[in-house]
C-alpha cells in the first residue's frame, strides 16, 4: 500500500480533469467541458478582478491597495511608453491584462494549496494556453502592422541600410525570425512553468520516497532535497514574475515593430 | 506528458475557456477598470503639478513683496538718516552761532578791560613821570643849587625812563 500511494507522478499535476460538461457541452462539435484548467482560469480572473477593484477607490491620496494596483498599471504604462512611445498608451489594457493574467496564474499555481486538499493547476504550463496567448499577441502585431503601414509592413524584413545584393538573403532570415516569434513566446512560458513544477515534484518525490525508505535515506536524501525545494520554490516565484514580464515585454517590443517598423 | 497526451481531447475546451476568461479579463479589467485607475493617477499627477505651480507662484509673490518691503525699508532708513543728519547740522550750526556770539562778547570785554588797563597804566606812568620830574628838580636844587627848568627835567627823566 505504501509503495502505491507514496508514488509521486511529476506529470500528474498537468493532467486536465473535467469538472462539468464532459458530454454534451459542445460548440460546432468541439468539446468545451469545464475542466480544472478552466476552473483556475476562472479563479485567476476573479482574483485579478478583486485586485484591480481594490484599486478603483479613486482616492486622491491612495491607500496601500490602490497604491499597489497603480504601481502595476504605472509599470505597464512605463514599459509601453519606453518601448513604443506615445502610441504605446492604447495597448495598456491589453498588455496589462496579459501581464497580470499570466502573473497571477503563475503565482496561484505555486500556492501550496495541496495542503488543504485543493490541487492548484498552472494553466500557463499548457502550450495550448500559452499558444493562444502568443497567437493573440502575434495577431495584434500583424493587424496593427498591416493596418498602419499596409503592404509597406513587409519592409520590416529588410532592415535599414541593407545593401541591395544582401536583400534576398536577409529577407528570408528576417521572415523566419519573425514567424518564429509566436512559437518562442508560447514555448518560453510553457517550458519555464512546466520545468519548475516538474522539478519541485521530482524533489518532493525524493523527500517522500527517501523518508519512506528509512531514517538514513531520509536524512541523506530527503532533507537536502527538502532544503533544495525551499530554495527552488523561491526561485519559482521569481520565475513566475519574470516570465510574465518577459511575455509582456516581448509583446510590447513586437508591437513596437508593428507601430514603427524598424 | 498530459499536455500532449490529452491534446486531442482537451484543446478545444482549453482554447474556449481561455478565450472566455481572458476575454472577460481584457474587456472588464483591461478596457474598463484599468483606464479608471490610470485616470486617477493622471488626475493626481495633475493636482500635484498644479499645487506645485501654485506654491511656486505664491513663493514668487512673497519674494516680490519682500523685495518691495526691502526697497521701502531702505528708503525709510535713508529718509530717517537724512532727517537725523539735518537736525544734527542745524543743531551744530546753532551752537556754533551761539559760541561765536559768546566769543564776541568775551572778546569785547577783554578788549575793554585791556583798554582800561592801558589807560590806567598810562595815567600811572604820567604820574610817575611828573613825580620823578619834581623829584629830580628838587634833588638837583638841593644838591647842586641849580635851578632846572621843568622841560629840561622832563626831558632828562624821559631819557632815563626810556633807558631804564
Amino acid at each position: 500500500m505504501a509503495v502505491e500511494t507514496a508514488k509521486v507522478d511529476p506529470m500528474k499535476q498537468f493532467a486536465i480533469e473535467p469538472i462539468a460538461g464532459t458530454q454534451g457541452w459542445e460548440i460546432a462539435g468541439f468539446n468545451i467541458a469545464f475542466t480544472n484548467s478552466a476552473m483556475w482560469m476562472l479563479i485567476t480572473t476573479v482574483v485579478l478582478f478583486v485586485f484591480v477593484l481594490g484599486g478603483m477607490k479613486r482616492e486622491l491620496v491612495p491607500g496601500r491597495w490602490q497604491m499597489m494596483v497603480e504601481t502595476f498599471t504605472g509599470f505597464i504604462d512605463n514599459m509601453l511608453e519606453a518601448n513604443i512611445g506615445k502610441e504605446g498608451r492604447k495597448y495598456v489594457p491589453y498588455v496589462f491584462s496579459l501581464f497580470m493574467f499570466i502573473l497571477i496564474a503563475n503565482l496561484i499555481g505555486l500556492l501550496p494549496l495541496g495542503l488543504f486538499g485543493i490541487h492548484p493547476f498552472t494553466f500557463t504550463s499548457h502550450f495550448t494556453v500559452t499558444g493562444v496567448l502568443a497567437i493573440i499577441s502575434f495577431s495584434i502585431v500583424l493587424i496593427v502592422g498591416f493596418w498602419k503601414h499596409g503592404l509597406h509592413f513587409f519592409s520590416l524584413f529588410v532592415p535599414h541600410g541593407t545593401p541591395l545584393p544582401m536583400v534576398p538573403v536577409i529577407a528570408p532570415i528576417e521572415f523566419i525570425s519573425f514567424m518564429v516569434r509566436p512559437f518562442s513566446l508560447a514555448l518560453r512560458l510553457f517550458v519555464a512553468m512546466m520545468a519548475g513544477h516538474v522539478l519541485l515534484k521530482v524533489l518532493s518525490s525524493f523527500v517522500i520516497d527517501g523518508t519512506n525508505a528509512g531514517a538514513g535515506f531520509g536524512a541523506l536524501v530527503g532533507l537536502p532535497s527538502f532544503v533544495l525545494m525551499i530554495g527552488i520554490s523561491a526561485l519559482e516565484i521569481l520565475v513566475a514574475g519574470i516570465q510574465a514580464y518577459v511575455f509582456a515585454l516581448l509583446t510590447s517590443l513586437y508591437i513596437n515593430d508593428a507601430e514603427h517598423l524598424h | 506528458m498530459p499536455q500532449i497526451a490529452q491534446l486531442a481531447d482537451t484543446w478545444s475546451s482549453q482554447v474556449f475557456w481561455l478565450l472566455v476568461f481572458f476575454g472577460l479579463t481584457f474587456f472588464i479589467i483591461g478596457k474598463f477598470m484599468v483606464p479608471k485607475v490610470m485616470d486617477t493617477v493622471a488626475q493626481r499627477d495633475g493636482q500635484i503639478a498644479s499645487d506645485l505651480a501654485a506654491a511656486k507662484s505664491a513663493r514668487d509673490a512673497a519674494d516680490e513683496q519682500e523685495e518691495a518691503w526691502r526697497v521701502k525699508e531702505n528708503e525709510n532708513r535713508a529718509a530717517a538718516q537724512a532727517i537725523v543728519s539735518k537736525a544734527k547740522d542745524e543743531a551744530a550750526a546753532k551752537s556754533e552761532k551761539k559760541l561765536a556770539a559768546a566769543q564776541k562778547r568775551i572778546d569785547k570785554k577783554l578788549a575793554d578791560a585791556e583798554l582800561r588797563i592801558g589807560e590806567a597804566r598810562t595815567a600811572a606812568l604820567t604820574e610817575v613821570e611828573s613825580v620823578a620830574v619834581e623829584a629830580a628838580q628838587d634833588i638837583v636844587k638841593t644838591l647842586a643849587g641849580v635851578k632846572v627848568t621843568k622841560p629840561t627835567a622832563t626831558k632828562a627823566v624821559k631819557e632815563q625812563l626810556a633807558h631804564g
